[in-house]
């Protein structure tokens, strides 16, 4: 009996400490991807590389300047298409949805969301790309625009959810019609959490690389304008890591850093500092 | 809320004209109609993504027919488009990674909900949490440059030496190889389990895990006695999302897989992916049947995560609300 209870007892702790160090292990891969990232992306990155060009193969040197420029217009874009889409979309779905066709449009917005990158890119290419007959920026941005809507519209909606009732009833008592309520005080009061929600669906769609690849395509040059290949980060990365030269190798390291950067600083920030007491007594 | 919704839907009268402008005039029907337009433009979206899938593979899905999911021959000089290959290198490479993901996700999920002090808990989500926001290329990339040679010079030798008798195991490895392609997945799909899988036990509630207690369990029994069991679906619903978020992976599997369209026993042999041979192909493809066949590749990818999540969703919506009906 007592031996069957310490056996009882010596399972219990072993196997928790267990799940412990599947916790620990889990976190310690990210430290392990950030100091790598940052060893080997920091010996490789200078100033050049945020102000030059890629030089031709076999000249060692250069920059990345125009994939960083392309990154960032690639992400307007798609912010065009994705936020006020995702925005409106979140609040027919927080304030004016029915319950089947809300039931049906929140649905599909997940099922959106687990369409794999790569299929987006398919679509954005046979919708842009063919008719247009050559890659553009206009193309992926469009697909990268695709991306961030399930995820803008799931958190706004979450957070116009999360405004208390009273402070609608009061809007409402004073005389406001529904539109005025949501549009002067819900949406307000909801604003930091959707700032939050559209900065991390940025953040997600800026290190995609599968729907960019026959859509943006990708350019050694300067891209002007939006009817052109652009070159961007996530695919200079995965262009360069797969190249034989190891001076692009160290290019890709640096241009993973820059972007690991990037997505984490936004991630940081908007978690920590701007969804921070989203209650509305605060702001 | 929704009492004044219902109000202005299901207004019959309210299409009298008068009526019907004073209600423009104050915004809410108009505000009504343009979020409606835009919440139901997702379901356009959707739809076309179908729609197009479907029509631009209509080339191959005339000429091979069922066919084309059951046929080894990728040969794009002759035309002879089968896609079994892929599809086994992406069911494949998923497997393995659920097989290493889903004990270490399960295992850091009970403690992060059932162990950890909430401060802890939530600060170790943070981190994993960052986790799931690394893109993926970064993994294609560490995937090269670490777990390749890793598993060239480490573990493939290892599995081989000790195990090399059975098919499964069988070398030479080149360390790009379904395993090294599974590695990578596993790494990239343990953040939405734990995240899924915490809350979805952090939901449990409590007087469960007390009726355990009190009975005389141990910490360990009421955990996986009680709590897992009683959130079993839901679990199964983060690991269905798991497995759709792996099936779908394109960049970090392309990296380290090998690109070669060959089924192999062995999982330290090199393969190819579904999505892997979209990205490589697609830019080269000549000819409308080979492009096609690409597209047709997309759309099985398509239907297959569609289903995967579509199921995902249901279990974890079915298991969230029995929690909380029981508070």
């Amino acid at each position: 009996m007592r031996a069957r209870l310490l056996w009882r007892k010596g399972l219990s702790w072993f196997m928790l400490s267990l799940t412990g160090f599947c916790a620990l292990g889990s976190v310690l891969v990210l430290f392990f991807i950030l100091g790598y990232l940052v060893v080997n992306g920091g010996r490789a990155i200078n100033w050049a590389f945020f102000t030059q060009l890629p030089k031709p193969v076999g000249e060692s040197g250069g920059g990345m300047a125009n994939a960083i420029v392309g990154s960032g217009k690639l992400l307007l874009l798609a912010s065009c298409i994705g936020v006020p889409i995702g925005f409106l979309g979140g609040v027919y779905l927080a304030e004016f949805g029915g319950r089947t066709f809300s039931f049906l449009v929140r649905y599909t917005t997940d099922l959106l969301n687990g369409v794999p990158s790569i299929v987006i890119g398919i679509f954005a290419y046979s919708l842009i790309v063919l008719p247009m007959k050559h890659f553009s920026a206009l193309a992926g941005g469009f697909a990268l625009g695709v991306m961030m809507i399930p995820i803008t519209m799931r958190s706004t909606e979450e957070f116009l959810r999360a405004v208390p009732k009273p402070l609608r009833e009061g809007a409402m008592a004073l005389g406001a019609s529904k539109w005025k309520t949501i549009q002067r005080v819900v949406i307000p009061a909801a604003f930091r959490g959707i700032l939050t929600a559209v900065l991390l669906s940025l953040a997600r769609v800026a290190g995609e690389t599968a729907p960019l690849l026959f859509t943006a395509f990708g350019n050694r040059f300067w891209s002007d304008g939006w009817m052109h290949p652009i070159a961007s980060l996530p695919v200079v990365v995965f262009t360069y890591a797969i190249s034989p030269y190891d001076d692009w190798h160290r290019q890709a390291w640096a241009a993973g850093l820059v972007l690991l950067v990037l997505v984490l600083l936004t991630n940081v920030i908007s978690r920590t500092v701007l969804s921070r007491g989203i209650s509305v007594t605060r702001s | 809320m929704s009492a004044t919704t219902a109000t202005v839907q299901r207004a019959g009268p309210a299409w009298a004209p008068r009526v019907f402008l004073r209600r423009l005039a104050n915004g809410d029907a108009v505000a009504h109609l343009i979020t409606l337009i835009f919440a139901a433009a997702v379901i356009l979206i959707t739809a076309s993504l179908f729609y197009i899938l479907w029509r631009d593979s209509a080339l191959p899905r005339a000429a091979f027919g069922w066919n084309f999911l059951f046929t080894q021959t990728w040969d794009p000089v002759f035309e002879k488009f089968g896609a079994l290959p892929f599809i086994y290198g992406t069911l494949m490479t998923s497997f393995l990674a659920l097989l290493m993901a889903v004990p270490l996700g399960l295992g850091a999920a009970i403690f992060l909900a059932e162990l950890a002090p909430a401060r802890i808990s939530d600060g170790l989500t943070f981190v994993i949490e960052l986790l799931a926001a690394v893109p993926s290329v970064l993994y294609g990339l560490l995937g090269v440059f670490v777990v390749v040679p890793f598993v060239r010079t480490v573990v493939g030798p290892a599995l081989e030496n000790s195990f090399g008798v059975i098919p499964f195991f069988k070398g030479p490895g080149y360390g790009v190889s379904f395993l090294t392609a599974g590695l990578v997945l596993s790494i990239m799909i343990v953040p939405f389990i734990i995240s899924v899988s915490r809350e979805i036990l952090m939901a449990v509630p409590v007087d469960q895990r007390e009726a355990a207690l009190s009975l005389g369990a141990t910490r360990w029994e009421s955990t996986w006695r009680v709590v897992v069991p009683y959130a079993r679906s839901g679990i199964f619903g983060s690991i269905f999302l798991a497995l759709a978020r792996a099936l779908g992976e394109t960049m970090a599997v392309t990296m380290v897989i090998g690109n070669v369209p060959a089924i192999s026993a062995s999982i330290l042999a090199p393969g190819y992916s579904i999505a892997a041979v979209i990205a490589n192909e697609f830019t080269e493809a000549t000819g409308d049947l080979y492009l096609q066949a690409l597209v047709e590749l997309g759309l099985v990818l398509f239907l297959l995560t569609f289903i995967l999540n579509g199921m995902a969703r249901l279990l974890i919506l079915a298991t969230t609300q029995k929690g909380t009906a029981h508070e």
